[in-house]
C-alpha cells in the first residue's frame, strides 16, 4: 500500500483519508473558474494534534500541503496547484468557549458560518458575528483567512480585525499560540503583544495551518432594517458613503449596480441596515440618515426607494440567498467575481471598468459591494455570471474576471482573495522590498516548502 | 401615436366661476384657505408657478373633490411635467419608468384567454389567488404589455402614460375581448376616467373588481356565512378618480356581513396609505399620515383593515398587524365569508 496513505490513514484512521480518484475529484476544484488540479490525497483531522502529525509526515515526506475549509472563495485558492495533501479542516467543527460577557466565542477551525450562526441564535441571541453572504457551509476561518467582510464590517473593520486569539501548526510542525492565550486561560484580545497575527491572515495557508480561533462578537439588535438609497450619478455614492458612515447609526452599507431586472438598470442603490432593540431607536436612526441625506434629496440627485415587503425579506436575510440566485441568473451554476478593494471615491472608475469589460467581452455582469470601515475602503465586486454547459460563455467569463484584477490594479485598488495568476499581477506591481519580505517570511517559516505551493509564490 | 396629440378636456371656465375652490381647499396635505386657493388656481389655470405643483403629495383626491367635474389634477401633473418640477427624486422616476418597459419575458398575448377575463397588471404574486368559486371560469392577463402606466402621475410624467397607454389598449382590444375586469383600481381609473379626460378611446368595457365581485357574490349568495367582523377601509388613491364606483363596497360588506366602521378618515375624508409620500421623500409626514390614519383605525375598533390595491397593502399592512388589526385584501376578504383559502 502506499506509503503515504499508510501513514495518513495511521494519524486520522482509514475513514478520513483517501486517495481515490472520485473523492480526490472533488478537491480538484472550486466553483470558480480556475483550472482544475488533482490533490494526491485528502485527509480530515479531527484533533491539533492529527493536523500537526500530518504537518510531520508532509516534512518528512517533502510533499504539499494544502488547508482547506468549504473551498468556497471562488478563485481556487485551496485547488493544489502541485498536487500533495488537502487538509480538510471540516472536521474540526467544536464551538470550544462563548464568553459571553467578553463577548468572543473559541472555535475550531472547521466551524462553518451557519453552524456559528445557529450556536449564537440558541445561546446568545443578543450577540453576533460579521457573517459574510457565503453560503452557510463556509468556514469562518477560511473567511478569516483571506480577509472577508460581513454585515459588520462596516461598523468593526475587515473580519480579520475581529480575531482575538489564533492556534497555529507552523509549517515545521510547531504547535504555536498568538494573543492572550498564549500566556493565559483567556482568548480575549490579539493585543498588545507583537502583531503576530498578521503572519497567517491574507496568506492563503502558505504559513501555517490555523487550528482554533477566538473571534469577537458584537451586540445583536432585535430588529434589523433596510433602506435602499437610489443614485443614476456613480459619482455621488463616495459622498452618500460619507454621509451616512458619519451619522455612525448604519449596521452594513452595501451597494448594488445591475442591468436586471430592468427597474434597475441605470441605477446605483445603496443598502444602507439599521438595527434597533426596539422602534424608536430603529425610527431614530432612520431619521438621522435621511437628514444625512437631505441636501442629495432635495437636489433630486437621489432618493429612498420604496420596498415592498418580499423585497424586505429578500435583503435583510442572513446570509442573502437571492444573492446565490442572482449569481444564477444564466443557470448552470456558475458565477465568479473579482473582489476589488478599494478606496470608496474609485467607486466612479471601478463601475465604468465594469460597464467596459463586460461590453468587451460580451458577458452579463453584475456589481455588489460593501463598505469597509467607515468609509475607510469598499469591497467592489465585478461579477460575472456564466452556465458551466456553455464552454463559449466560460471563456468569455474567465476573460473578463482577469481584466477586472487588471482594472482593479490600474485604478490603484487591491484586488481581494485573488488566485495564483493573480497573485502574480500583484507581486510585480509590489514594492521590491515588500515583495522580497514575503518570500523571506516563508522561507523562514516554511524552509521545506510545504505549503500550498503556487500561492504568494516569489520568483525572484 | 405621440403624446401631445391627446390634451386634457379641462374647462377654464368652471374654475373661474368656482364657489368653492375645493380642490385645493379640501387638501389634506397643504394647508389652504379659500383666498390663497383662488390665487394659486388662477396661477395654474395661466400655466405659471405655484407652490402647489412642488408641495403636491399626488394623492389625486382634489379630482374627487371637485365636483363640477373638471381635472385639477390631471391639469396638475401636465403643468409639473410641463415645467420639469419632479415630485421625486431623479433615480427614483428612472426606476418608476424603467418598471413600465416590457421585457423579453413578458408575454404580449395570452392565447386562449376567454371572458370573463382579469387584468392583473403587474402583480403576479395574486395569481394564485383568482381562485375558488368567486373566480370560477375567469381567465387571467398580466403583465407589462397590459400595465396601465397611470402611476406616473406621482412621478411628474404624464405624457409617458399617454405615449404608452394607445399601445396597451390595443394588446388588450387584439385579445377580442368585450369587457375586462381590472384587479387593480388604478387600470380601471386609467381606462375610465384619464382616457376620458384625454380623449382616448377604449375598444372595451373596463369593469371595475368591485363590480364584479358584487356580481359574483350575489350569485354566490346562499353560500356565504357571513363575518361579523369590523372592518376599516383603505382607500387608494385612483378610487378619487372614478369615485363613481365606490358604491359596490358598501353593498359588498353588507353581502359578507362585516361592518365597515365610522371613522375619521374614510370616503371622502379618507388619507393616502403613505407609500408615494414615503416615494416622494416627506418620511416625516409619511409617519404622520400613517400614525393618523392607523389611530383612527384603532379608535374605531376595526379588527381588518381592507385594502383594493396591492401598493397599498404593501406600504400599510405591516404598520396595521403592529396594532392588532389584520390586513387583507378585498377580494381575499370574500374568499373568506365564502369559506375559501384566501391564499
Ligand atoms: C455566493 C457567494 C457569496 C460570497 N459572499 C462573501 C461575502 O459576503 N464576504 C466574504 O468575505 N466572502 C464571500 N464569499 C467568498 C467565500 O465563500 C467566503 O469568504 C468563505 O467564507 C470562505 O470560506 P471557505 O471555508 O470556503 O474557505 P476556503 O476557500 O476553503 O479557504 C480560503 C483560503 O483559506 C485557506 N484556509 C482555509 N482554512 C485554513 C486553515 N485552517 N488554516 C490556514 N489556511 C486555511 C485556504 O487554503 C484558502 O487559501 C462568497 C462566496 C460565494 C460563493
Ligand atoms: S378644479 Fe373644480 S374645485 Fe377646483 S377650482 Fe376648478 S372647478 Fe373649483
Amino acid at each position: 500500500m502506499d506509503k503515504i496513505y499508510k501513514a495518513l490513514a495511521e494519524i486520522v484512521g482509514e475513514e478520513f483519508v483517501s486517495n481515490r480518484k472520485e473523492e480526490l475529484y472533488i478537491y480538484s476544484r472550486d466553483s470558480g473558474l480556475s483550472e482544475p488540479r488533482f490533490p494526491d490525497y485528502v485527509v480530515m483531522p479531527r484533533t491539533v494534534e492529527e493536523v500537526q502529525k500530518i504537518i510531520q509526515l508532509a516534512n518528512k515526506e517533502k510533499i504539499h500541503v494544502v488547508p482547506a475549509g468549504a473551498s468556497l472563495s471562488l478563485s481556487g485558492l485551496t485547488i493544489p496547484q502541485k498536487g500533495g495533501i488537502v487538509i480538510d479542516m471540516r472536521r474540526m467543527d467544536r464551538i470550544l468557549e462563548l464568553n459571553r460577557k467578553g463577548r468572543y466565542v473559541v472555535l475550531e477551525a472547521g466551524v462553518t458560518q451557519g453552524k456559528l450562526q445557529a450556536f449564537l441564535e440558541e445561546n446568545a441571541p443578543d450577540l453576533c458575528h460579521s457573517l459574510p453572504e457565503a453560503p452557510p457551509s463556509a468556514t469562518v476561518v477560511g473567511n478569516l483567512v483571506i480577509h472577508g467582510q460581513g454585515n459588520l464590517t462596516q461598523a468593526y473593520g475587515f473580519n480579520s480585525s475581529m480575531i482575538s486569539g489564533l492556534e497555529v501548526v507552523l509549517p515545521n510542525g510547531e504547535i504555536c499560540r498568538i494573543g492572550s492565550c498564549s500566556l493565559s486561560p483567556y482568548w480575549f484580545s490579539i493585543e498588545p503583544l507583537p502583531y503576530l497575527a498578521g503572519l497567517f491572515l491574507g496568506w492563503f495557508g502558505t504559513t501555517g495551518v490555523i487550528t482554533k480561533v477566538g473571534l469577537r462578537l458584537y451586540p445583536k439588535k432585535k430588529l434589523r432594517d433596510v433602506e435602499l438609497f437610489v443614485l443614476e450619478d456613480p459619482k455621488l455614492v463616495s459622498e452618500v458613503i460619507y454621509r451616512v458612515t458619519h451619522t455612525e447609526m448604519a449596521e452594513d452599507i452595501t451597494t448594488v449596480a445591475q442591468p436586471y431586472p430592468l427597474m434597475f438598470q441605470g441605477t446605483i442603490m445603496i443598502g444602507i441596515y439599521l438595527t434597533g432593540d426596539t422602534e424608536e431607536e430603529l425610527e431614530f436612526k432612520r431619521r438621522l440618515i435621511w437628514s444625512s441625506l437631505s441636501e442629495l434629496i432635495k437636489a433630486k440627485e437621489g432618493g429612498f426607494m420604496a420596498l415592498t415587503p418580499d423585497m424586505k425579506v429578500g435583503f435583510l436575510e442572513k446570509p442573502m440567498s437571492s444573492l446565490t440566485r442572482s449569481a444564477d441568473i444564466l443557470k448552470g451554476g456558475g458565477f465568479v467575481y473579482c473582489g476589488a478593494i478599494i478606496p470608496i471615491e474609485k467607486f466612479p472608475e471601478a463601475l465604468k471598468k465594469l460597464f467596459e469589460i463586460a461590453e468587451r467581452n460580451g458577458v452579463t455582469f453584475a456589481h455588489t459591494g460593501r463598505v469597509i470601515g467607515r468609509g475607510h475602503c469598499m469591497m467592489f465586486a465585478f461579477a460575472y455570471p456564466f452556465n458551466r454547459a456553455d464552454l463559449e460563455r466560460m471563456e468569455k467569463a474567465k476573460r473578463a474576471l482577469f481584466d477586472s484584477y487588471v482594472a482593479t490594479l490600474e485604478i490603484g485598488g487591491v484586488p481581494w482573495k485573488p488566485g495564483a495568476e493573480e497573485q502574480k499581477l500583484i507581486l510585480e506591481r509590489m514594492d521590491k522590498n515588500s515583495v522580497e519580505l514575503i518570500k523571506r517570511i516563508r522561507e523562514l517559516l516554511d524552509p521545506n516548502k510545504i505549503m500550498n505551493p503556487g500561492n504568494w509564490e516569489v520568483e525572484l | 401615436m405621440q403624446s401631445q396629440n391627446f390634451v386634457l378636456k379641462f374647462q377654464k371656465e368652471l374654475c373661474e366661476t368656482c364657489p368653492t375652490y375645493d380642490c385645493l381647499t379640501r387638501c389634506q396635505y397643504l394647508n389652504i384657505d379659500t383666498k390663497t386657493a383662488e390665487r394659486e388656481i388662477r396661477k395654474l389655470l395661466n400655466g405659471e408657478d405655484s407652490f402647489v405643483l412642488h408641495e403636491c403629495v399626488t394623492c389625486y383626491a382634489c379630482e374627487e373633490y371637485c365636483k363640477r367635474g373638471n381635472h385639477p389634477f390631471y391639469l396638475i401633473t401636465d403643468l409639473q411635467e410641463k415645467k420639469g418640477i419632479l415630485p421625486a427624486p431623479k433615480p427614483i422616476v428612472k426606476q418608476w419608468v424603467n418598471l413600465g418597459i416590457p421585457d423579453k419575458k413578458d408575454i404580449p398575448h395570452f392565447y386562449g384567454a376567454e371572458e370573463p377575463v382579469i387584468s392583473l397588471c403587474l402583480f403576479p404574486d395574486f395569481v394564485d389567488s383568482i381562485s375558488g368559486k368567486l373566480f370560477q371560469g375567469v381567465s387571467i392577463v398580466l403583465g407589462r404589455h397590459f400595465f396601465c402606466n397611470l402611476v406616473y402621475l406621482h412621478f411628474g410624467k404624464p405624457s409617458l402614460i399617454r405615449e404608452r397607454l394607445p399601445k396597451i389598449i390595443e394588446n388588450i382590444a387584439s385579445h377580442g375581448f368585450k369587457e375586462v375586469v381590472f384587479f387593480h383600481d388604478e387600470c380601471y381609473s386609467t381606462f375610465t376616467s384619464y382616457a376620458d379626460a384625454y380623449d382616448i378611446k377604449v375598444p372595451f368595457r373596463p369593469v371595475h373588481l368591485f363590480e364584479y365581485l358584487y356580481n359574483r357574490l350575489k350569485e354566490l349568495k346562499d353560500e356565504i356565512k357571513p363575518l361579523n367582523v369590523r372592518i376599516a377601509y383603505q382607500r387608494n388613491c385612483s378610487t378619487r378618480l372614478t369615485p363613481e364606483k365606490e358604491h359596490y363596497l358598501d353593498k359588498i360588506f353588507e353581502l359578507l356581513g362585516v361592518e365597515r366602521v365610522e371613522r375619521k378618515y374614510d370616503r371622502e375624508n379618507a388619507l393616502c396609505c403613505g407609500g408615494i409620500i414615503r416615494a416622494l421623500q416627506k418620511l416625516e409626514l409619511f409617519v404622520e399620515v400613517q400614525k393618523k390614519n392607523v389611530e383612527d383605525m384603532k379608535k374605531a375598533k376595526a379588527e381588518y383593515c381592507v385594502f383594493n390595491c396591492p401598493a397599498c397593502y404593501s406600504s400599510l399592512a405591516e404598520r396595521v398587524r403592529k396594532e392588532g388589526i389584520k390586513p387583507i385584501m378585498l377580494h381575499q376578504l370574500c374568499k373568506l365569508a365564502l369559506r375559501e383559502e384566501p391564499r
